[in-house]
């Protein structure tokens, strides 16, 4: 089943290149990954959608020197969000659909050619696959996902338990460590 | 005052306990060996290849107990290192490697010599870092040694540019705690924890305790042998468990697995508790795991959270410090006894020992079982044995009983061919002292025989007996056994090992008889200026018996076909 974990991980350079490193020389499928700043500089987020034993990937990231913080959120109320950009083949015909769709999905259109039109849909993974399987006959040109980002609901906090940055300089050291 | 990056490396270095570098110097890094000059108290062995350096490392880690230092150049240099570094890995062995690395402007640009060696050794490290400013190298050199001797011990790997080597900075060393933010230092067990383990420690009527590498890394003998003396326990080994508990003890069933006793493995296989003491269910200790031990409860304390419930799920598992967690476990036990499972135990062990190991044919042949044996009397079971992998190995792990720790190093996780003559070089060097004992075949031999420079040049008192049975032997009785005798690639045409020796002015004396063998321990224990050797030429035919086929059940051993006369 697939299980989503969301990991806080120092913000320097080679530590998405050591997770998933991690994840491929262990034989963990990675469904989505993805990786943004956080409110502290020197921290990073992850959330990882993988398809495998949830407590063997998070025991493998604490082995981590890099990784802070990381848990596991499938059982847990969360926000989900995954961004598409879908760029659709379009004619006088078709426009008019996709603008109909769109406001179905509550999706926007972001770029608007004569051929084509460039689709923005926001929301969980579902949705989004839903509206893609109604484009798909419309004509798909190009599509790009973000991969999932999610959040816990309410005042369940994943907090980097005072976190202090490695090294003499503080943050400021450039050397990979 | 300002020090140059290769300084400040050396001065951390000296701040870290090192007396001893295992080393290859080459372009890029030169600054750090120019350095070497001004601080004598650093002893630099120079190996003849980089993976000699990284065992030699790793030998004087596992001899004492001190974190083991390698240095390699760039490109060839550190990519040369990596079979160490894997080895100590597999081994949780704590060594650090400084290789050279072009300078920062020339990363990146496929520079001559230049490999992306914090790349190729993620996987292989417990944690690696690349220098890129000579502000942060300090602090880097501390945690790196933090890191390798902490927790799991491991291999960590510092890249270091040539221009940093040549920058300089303040030195300051960075005292302190190091807090890294994921390493969650090893906890005590908590209350229900212990109550749930010592529930099934009550329950047991068959217990057997499987003691690993960790016993020893935790310190923690006392705290098992203790355990096992009060709740009657028996005890088996892995192969790296060995000299954490006394071997020549009533309640040891010496090794377990692949080539372990016959009476370990039923033990292991009939038991209705097993306590699993900083080891991790490798599958050399246990075959086939939808059969392993079906009956038993498990309790398994590890260092280690990812080991526990990887491979065998347990019941009651504790992460911890085993030397802690035993302490806290030892005051509410009780004494046992478990005389009918003792007794069952024994019956498996008289069958054995006439079936398997102690029973040797009489023959007029070398067994290379006959030497490792009667090494074992002549050293007064006292020796630290390095040993290679493969056959003599298992044969040293079956026939020299060790109730020392630290006492037997051989590559267990990784077994990697070519640690022995290297490992056993770092571990005399380390102890300082003349009983390294470094038992070798001609296959694994032939891989870093060439570390005879290093040994020679460094005067280096160790003792080789080189089994040659002029075959790669373990792979010969895979092929004797599982494809018919087809020996494919395994027999070995080899130089006169005597006059190899020779030529490195090493003393070297050839056995072939069994009366010979500890007249020429005594010679080679004689010897203390240099190293020394002795060729056994063995049986080329022998196997290792018991033999529980690679993914077979633990119980269905391959036994010894013809017992005949005890000679042992």
């Amino acid at each position: 089943m697939k299980q989503t974990l969301v990991a806080l991980v120092e913000n320097k350079p080679g530590v998405l290149n050591r997770v998933a490193s991690l994840f491929r020389r262990r034989g963990f499928n990675i469904d989505s990954l993805t990786v943004g700043r956080t409110e502290n500089p020197a921290i990073s987020r992850m959330t990882i959608v993988v398809d495998a034993d949830a407590d063997k990937v998070k025991t493998q990231l604490y082995k981590l020197v890099n990784v802070i913080q990381v848990e596991n959120v499938t059982e847990l109320p969360e926000i989900s969000r995954d961004l598409a950009l879908v760029k659709v083949q379009v004619n006088s015909q078709t426009r008019g659909e996709v603008v109909q769709l769109c406001d179905i999905f509550r999706a926007h259109i972001v770029d608007a050619t004569p051929e084509a039109v460039i689709v923005e849909i926001t929301g969980g993974e579902d949705k989004i696959t839903s509206m893609i399987e109604l484009l798909r006959p419309i004509g798909i040109l190009e599509m790009v996902r973000t991969g999932i980002v999610t959040m816990t609901r309410g005042d369940h906090i994943l907090s980097p338990n005072g976190y202090q940055p490695r090294g003499a300089n503080g943050n400021g050291h450039t050397s990979v460590i | 005052m300002k020090l140059t990056g290769a300084e400040i490396l050396l001065e951390c270095l000296i701040r870290e306990g090192v007396d001893t570098i295992f080393g290859y110097p080459g372009g890029a890094n030169l600054p750090i060996y120019d350095a070497m000059t001004k601080y004598p108290q650093l002893r630099h062995v120079l190996t003849r290849h980089e993976q000699g350096a990284t065992h030699a490392a790793d030998g004087y880690a596992r001899a004492t107990g001190r974190v083991g230092v390698a240095m390699a150049t760039s490109g060839p240099g550190a990519t040369n290192m990596t079979t160490g570094i894997a080895t100590a890995m597999m081994d949780s062995s704590p060594i650090v490697c400084i290789t050279g690395q072009v300078p920062t402007t020339a990363i990146g640009t496929d520079a001559f010599q230049e490999t992306d060696v914090t790349g190729v050794t993620l996987p292989i490290t417990k944690h690696n870092y690349l220098v890129k400013d000579v502000n942060d190298l300090a602090y880097i050199v501390r945690e790196a040694f933090h890191i390798a001797r902490t927790g799991r011990p491991g291999p960590v790997l510092i890249d270091f540019p040539k221009d940093i080597q040549n920058d300089e900075a303040e030195f300051v060393y960075p005292e302190g705690e190091i807090k890294l933010p994921g390493y969650r230092p090893p906890r005590e067990a908590r209350e229900e924890e212990i109550e749930a383990a010592l529930r099934l420690i009550e329950e047991a009527e068959r217990p057997v305790i499987l003691a690993g590498h960790g016993v020893l890394m935790s310190g923690a003998m006392q705290e098992v042998l203790k355990f096992a003396e009060l709740t009657q326990t028996p005890f088996a080994l892995t192969l790296l468990g060995k000299g954490g508990l006394p071997e020549v003890h009533p309640l040891s069933l010496g090794m377990m697995g692949m080539h372990g006793t016959g009476y370990a493995n039923l033990a292991i296989q009939n038991a209705d508790l097993l306590l699993a003491f900083g080891m991790r269910f490798d599958d050399r200790v246990t075959g086939n795991l939808e059969t392993y031990a079906q009956q038993a409860r498990k309790i398994h304390i590890d260092i280690d959270p990812s080991e526990v419930n990887k491979v065998v799920p347990v019941d009651v598992p504790i992460v911890g410090d085993l030397k802690t967690v035993l302490g806290q476990m030892l005051p509410r036990l009780r004494k046992l006894s478990h005389k009918e499972w003792l007794a069952q135990i024994r019956d498996w062990m008289e069958d054995a020992d006439e079936r398997d190991i102690v029973n040797q044919q009489v023959t007029d042949k070398l067994l290379a079982a006959h030497v490792i044996r009667d090494m074992w009397e002549a050293t007064k079971g006292q020796a630290v044995i390095v040993t290679d992998v493969g056959q003599h190995q298992m044969w040293e792990a079956q026939y020299y009983p060790h109730d020392r720790p630290h006492t037997l190093i051989t590559s267990g996780g990784l077994g990697t061919m070519g640690f022995g003559l290297p490992a056993a070089i770092g571990a005399a060097i380390g102890l300082g002292t003349n009983d390294v004992w470094l038992i070798v075949g001609d296959g694994g031999f032939q891989m870093t025989m060439t570390e005879l420079g290093t040994a020679m040049q460094e005067r280096v008192p160790i003792k080789i007996a080189l089994i040659n049975n002029g075959f790669l032997g373990m792979v010969r009785q895979w092929q004797e056994l599982f494809y018919e005798e087809r020996y494919n690639a395994t027999p070995m045409q080899n130089p006169d090992f005597i006059k190899l020796a020779k030529a490195y002015d090493i003393p070297a004396r050839r056995v072939t008889k069994r009366e010979d063998v500890k007249k020429a321990v005594a010679w080679a224990e004689g010897i203390n200026d240099g190293p020394v050797l002795i060729e056994f030429a063995v049986e080329r035919m022998d196997l290792v018996y018991p033999m529980v086929p690679a993914g077979a059940d633990l119980h269905d051993m391959i036994r010894r076909p013809a017992p005949s006369d005890r000679t042992i």
